[in-house]
C-alpha cells in the first residue's frame, strides 16, 4: 500500500482558489441551519462540510474549512477537528471517481481482493493513489454495509454489488469511455433478494 | 453548604459525609485518597479520556473513571483493591506503548506526572511488539516547544486554550492512532496566557522553549515572588541556579491569579540580564562615563546642597523604596514626589484608584462595562476573569475604541457620555450585579475631577456602588502605582499631575526607574537616574546610579486590589548596584539630614508603624470611608489613548528580552509590528 487514505490525512492543503458557496448550496445551507437553535448553529457543521466537499470536487481544502467556519461562526480549529475525524471528508484532492473497495470479511470471502486488483490494473493506479488521467482514486475501506451483496465497490455516490473480475473491468472501462453503468447488482438481482 | 446537600458514602469502608454535587474523585480527595490522573484538572472541564483515575464502585460491574462519575447516596467506593491496581496498570501500559523512553533528555524529567505515576503503575518492560507511532512536532510559536511523540492526548492544553485563554486555536486532529494535538495550521498561539499550557501538560510534550535543556528541577533554588509587569500581582515562583534565573512559573493563589501567569512575566527573564547598569555613571562632555560610588555621591551631594529637587517614581518601584524616597524628601524639607507620571486622575480616596471588587469576585458580575481599558493587554489575568464572567452569562459592554478582546463585547461609543445610551441603561436596569472597569485610556486623559466624581454618581445611581459592594474599579498596568499612592507619593492635583508640574521650579530631578525624564520638558534640568536597565531615562541622565532589580532585593508590592505582597530576593544585585534606600541614606548622611532609617529591618518597622495596613501581606486593605457623590453627571469629552499597544514590549525589561522580541515577530499581527518598528 502506498500513500495514505485521502480521508485520513491530518495534512490540510490550500487549493489556492477562493471558496464561495454556490447559489444552490447557499439556499440549502439556510435550510439546514434553520433546523438548529440559533445559538447552536455549529451543529450544522457536518452537512455543511458535505456540501462543501461536493462543491469542491470531492475534497475539502483549507479554504472550504474557513468558509464553513465563517458561515457557522465557529473557530476554524473546531471545523478542522471534525474534518480530520471522519474519513469520508477527503483532505486531499481525489480523482473524478473515488473508488472505495470494501475489504471487510464478507466481501473478502467473496473475492474482494481480486476486485481490488482488477480495479488497480484497469485504473492504472495503486491503492490510495490517483491515476494519471485524474479519473480515478482507489481506496480500500471497511464495511460499506451491503454484506449480502458482496463484493461491493462504491464509486462516488453509487454502489456496485455482486462484483467479479469481469464485471469490475467493465465498470471501469465504461467510466473511461463515458458509458453509463448499471448501478447496484451486476448480476441483475433486486436489492438483496436470494441469489 | 446546607445539611440536605450532604450524602453519606463509603470510601474504602470508611464512612464520610460529602456534598452530593461532587464527583467520585473529589470525594476521594476529601477523604484523603490520592487518585492518579492525567486529563483531569480542577480548573478545566472534565474530559474523562485518560482513564487513569479508575476506581471500583460496589455493585458496578466494571471499574469506573472517578473524575466523570457523580456521587450517589450510599455509594461504596474502593480505591485500593487489587482490581483497581490492575486496571490502572493496564491503562498505564497502554499509555506507555507509544510514549518514548527519552526521559533522560526530556525537560519534564523530574517533574513529570507520567514519570511519577509510572513508578507506581508501570511495568519494567513492554509487551508491545508492533511498530510504535511517531508524530511530527508542531509549531506553537516562540514560547512553547513541542515533542509530540510524547503526547498522551489528555487534551488539557486544548481545554485550557478554549476555556481559560479564550482562544480556540488548539485542537485534536484525527482519531485513534492518528490523533494529534496541534494549533490551527501550526500557527503560533496568540494568547497572552499561552505559557500556562507548559505547566498543564502532564508529560513532556509541551515544554518551555527558552528553558529547553537548561536545568533539572532538583538543581533549582525556589524563590517566591510577585509579577511586577502588570498591576494584578500574580504570584510567581522564580527558579534560579547560582546567580541566574532560569525560569519563572506560577504559584497558586486562588484570590488572584489562580494557577495562571502571563507570558510576559514567564518568559521575559532573559531581559533581566541585558543592558544592565553595572556601575555608577556620570556625564562628562555629553558622554556617560563609569565612575565610583564615592565620586558620584560627592557630585550629587554638591548638586543637592543648592537645588530644589523633584522625585519621580517609576512603574515597578517597591514600597520600601517609595517610603525611603518620601522620608528623604521630607528630611530635605520638600515633598515634591510624583508617581503618577502617566497623568492618572484620582480623587483623594483609596477607592478612586484601585480595583474595588476583589479579583476573585469579578466572575460573579452579570454585566461588565469596560471604560477605556484593554484588559487583554493591561491585565490578562483580569481579562480571563471577565471571560469567566462572560461564560457565566454576563454581558460585556465596551467604551473607547472598538477593540477585540477574547470574547464578544457590545461597543457603545468612544465618549463617557455614551454611558447614557439606551442599550446600556436598559441592560443596567435588569442587571443584579453590574461591574465597571475604568482604564488608563480615559483616566490618563481626564482633565477635571468633576468627571471622576460623575463616574461615582453614575455608579451610585445604577447600583454599581451600594452599601454592600463597590464595583466601580480603576485599572492601571503599573505594579507600583497603588502602593505609591497609599504612601502619598503624589501631588495634590487630582488630574494631570505630571503635565501640570511647573518644570522651571525644579533644577534637579531624581528619577527612580522612570523614563519620563527623557521628555523634552526636562531638557535643562539636572537629571539623576536610579535604575537597573540602560533605558531612555538612563541615556539622557547626568548621573546614573545602579539599583537592583525586583529579583535582587526584598520588596513589597501592593496589587491593584490593594493587597500587599512580598517579592523575595532571589540573588545578589548585578555589578555595583545598591538598594535605593542605602543610597538615599548615604546621601542624607553627607548632607547631614535626619533620614532616620538605619537598616532594612528598621525601614520595614518604620513603614509598618506609619502604614500598618501595608505590612499585612495578602490582606486587602480595608477602608471605612466610601467616596460618596450624588449629583448630576457631567462627563467631559476627552481624547482616549491606550497606553499599551504591544503586550510583549510594555516595559524596559521586556524590551530587552530576546524571547519577547521573538514573540513580537512571530505572534503579533504584521500591521502592529510595522507600527512599533
Amino acid at each position: 500500500m502506498s500513500g495514505t487514505h485521502p480521508g485520513l490525512s491530518n495534512n490540510f492543503i490550500h487549493s489556492g482558489e477562493k471558496f464561495e458557496w454556490s447559489k444552490d448550496n447557499a439556499k440549502s445551507i439556510k435550510k439546514i441551519i434553520s433546523k438548529y437553535p440559533s445559538e447552536r448553529k455549529q451543529s450544522a457543521v457536518m452537512p455543511l462540510l458535505y456540501l462543501a466537499q461536493e462543491q469542491n470536487n470531492n475534497w475539502i481544502s483549507i479554504e472550504c474549512i474557513e468558509t464553513v467556519a465563517e458561515t457557522l461562526e465557529m473557530p476554524k480549529i473546531r471545523v478542522t477537528e471534525v474534518v480530520s475525524f471522519y474519513s469520508m471528508y477527503n483532505t486531499q484532492p481525489v480523482g473524478k471517481n473515488l473508488v472505495q473497495v470494501c475489504r471487510t470479511s464478507p466481501c473478502w470471502l467473496r473475492g474482494s481482493n481480486k476486485v481490488t486488483d482488477t480495479i488497480c490494473k484497469q485504473a492504472k493506479c495503486g491503492i490510495n493513489e490517483t491515476s494519471e488521467d485524474n479519473l480515478f482514486t482507489v481506496v480500500e475501506v471497511e464495511c460499506l454495509g451491503a454484506c449480502s451483496n458482496g463484493p461491493v465497490v462504491q464509486i462516488n455516490n453509487d454502489f456496485f454489488e455482486d462484483l467479479d473480475e469481469e464485471s469490475t473491468k467493465k465498470i471501469i472501462d465504461n467510466i473511461k469511455n463515458n458509458i453509463p453503468n448499471t448501478i447496484g447488482s451486476q448480476k441483475g438481482r433486486k436489492s438483496s433478494e436470494n441469489a | 453548604m446546607s445539611e440536605d446537600q450532604n450524602i453519606n458514602i463509603k470510601i474504602n469502608q470508611k464512612e464520610i459525609q460529602v456534598d452530593k454535587n461532587l464527583t467520585v474523585m473529589q470525594a476521594c480527595e476529601i477523604a484523603g485518597e490520592e487518585i492518579p490522573r492525567f486529563c483531569y484538572h480542577d480548573k478545566l472541564s472534565i474530559a474523562g479520556n485518560c482513564r487513569m483515575c479508575l476506581v471500583e464502585i460496589e455493585k458496578a460491574p466494571k471499574l469506573v473513571s472517578s473524575c466523570t462519575m457523580p456521587l450517589m447516596d450510599g455509594m461504596s467506593i474502593i480505591t485500593n483493591s487489587k482490581k483497581v491496581e490492575a486496571g490502572r496498570k493496564g491503562v498505564m501500559e497502554f499509555l506507555l506503548i507509544n510514549h518514548p523512553l527519552d526521559c533522560p533528555i526530556c525537560d519534564q524529567g523530574g517533574e513529570c506526572d507520567l514519570q511519577d505515576q509510572a513508578m507506581y503503575y508501570g511495568f519494567d518492560k513492554s509487551r508491545f511488539k508492533e511498530n510504535k507511532r511517531a508524530v511530527d512536532n508542531k509549531n506553537m510559536g516562540p514560547l512553547v516547544n513541542t515533542i509530540m511523540t510524547r503526547c498522551i492526548h489528555c487534551t488539557r492544553c486544548v481545554r485550557f486554550a478554549t476555556e481559560v485563554a479564550g482562544v480556540s486555536e488548539l485542537g485534536m486532529l484525527g482519531r485513534g492512532e492518528n490523533a494529534e494535538i496541534t494549533t490551527y495550521l501550526e500557527q503560533s498561539i496568540t494568547s497572552e496566557l499561552s505559557g500556562n499550557v507548559i505547566d498543564l501538560c502532564p508529560v513532556g510534550a509541551l515544554t518551555s522553549k527558552p528553558y529547553q535543556f537548561k536545568a533539572r528541577p532538583w538543581e533549582l533554588k525556589r524563590t517566591d515572588s510577585i509579577d511586577i509587569f502588570d498591576s494584578v500581582g500574580s504570584n510567581i515562583r522564580i527558579d534560579s541556579r547560582a546567580q541566574e534565573i532560569l525560569r519563572v512559573t506560577p504559584r497558586a493563589n486562588e484570590y488572584i491569579n489562580e494557577e495562571w501567569i502571563t507570558d510576559k512575566v514567564r518568559f521575559n527573564y532573559d531581559g533581566y540580564y541585558q543592558q544592565r547598569i553595572d556601575s555608577p555613571y556620570i556625564k562628562k562632555n555629553n558622554k556617560l562615563e563609569p565612575t565610583s560610588w564615592a565620586d558620584v555621591l560627592k557630585t550629587l551631594k554638591l548638586k543637592l546642597e543648592r537645588s530644589n529637587p523633584l522625585a519621580l517614581i517609576g512603574d515597578q518601584v517597591d514600597l520600601e523604596t517609595g517610603y525611603s524616597i518620601k522620608k528623604f524628601m521630607l528630611s530635605y524639607g520638600k515633598n515634591n514626589v510624583e508617581c503618577r507620571t502617566d497623568d492618572q486622575a484620582i480623587l483623594s480616596n483609596l477607592d478612586s484608584y484601585r480595583f474595588n471588587t476583589p479579583i476573585s469576585e469579578i466572575e460573579e458580575a452579570d454585566l461588565i462595562i469596560l471604560i477605556g481599558t484593554n484588559t487583554k493587554l493591561e491585565a490578562p489575568i483580569i481579562n480571563h476573569k471577565i471571560f469567566k464572567a462572560y461564560n457565566n452569562g454576563a454581558e460585556v459592554f465596551n467604551m473607547g475604541e472598538d477593540i477585540s478582546l477574547n470574547y464578544p463585547t457590545h461597543y457603545i461609543g468612544s465618549q463617557l457620555e455614551d454611558l447614557n445610551s439606551n442599550k446600556l441603561t436598559k441592560a443596567l436596569k435588569q442587571s443584579k450585579n453590574p461591574l465597571v472597569i475604568v482604564g488608563p485610556a480615559y483616566l490618563n486623559n481626564i482633565k477635571s475631577s468633576d468627571t471622576l466624581e460623575s463616574l461615582f454618581s453614575f455608579a451610585q445611581k445604577n447600583k454599581i456602588i451600594d452599601d454592600k459592594k463597590n464595583n466601580l474599579n480603576f485599572l492601571n498596568s503599573h505594579a507600583s502605582r497603588v502602593g505609591q499612592l497609599l504612601l502619598g507619593n503624589t501631588s495634590k492635583n487630582n488630574c494631570q499631575p505630571f503635565s501640570s508640574i511647573n518644570y522651571q521650579e525644579y533644577d534637579l530631578v531624581m528619577s527612580f526607574s522612570s523614563e519620563v525624564i527623557s521628555k523634552n520638558c526636562f531638557k535643562d534640568t539636572y537629571k539623576v537616574y536610579f535604575g537597573h536597565h540602560g533605558d531612555e531615562g538612563a541615556m539622557c541622565a547626568d548621573i546614573v546610579l545602579p539599583t537592583p532589580l525586583y529579583t535582587e532585593k526584598n520588596g513589597i508590592f501592593v496589587n491593584i486590589e490593594g493587597r500587599p505582597q512580598e517579592a523575595k530576593k532571589c540573588h545578589n544585585p548585578i555589578g555595583l548596584a545598591k538598594e535605593e534606600w542605602t543610597i538615599l541614606k548615604e546621601l542624607s548622611n553627607q548632607l547631614s539630614l535626619s533620614f532616620e532609617i538605619e537598616s532594612f529591618e528598621d525601614l520595614r518597622s518604620k513603614l509598618s508603624q506609619e502604614f500598618p495596613d501595608l505590612m499585612k501581606f495578602q490582606q486587602i486593605i480595608e477602608f471605612s470611608e466610601n467616596s460618596n457623590f450624588d449629583k448630576p453627571y457631567n462627563f467631559e469629552n476627552c481624547s482616549i489613548s491606550y497606553p499599551i499597544e504591544n503586550f510583549y514590549m510594555s516595559d524596559v525589561i521586556s524590551k530587552n528580552s530576546i524571547t519577547m522580541a521573538k514573540c513580537v515577530e512571530e505572534i503579533l499581527p504584521k500591521p502592529l509590528l510595522e507600527k512599533t518598528a
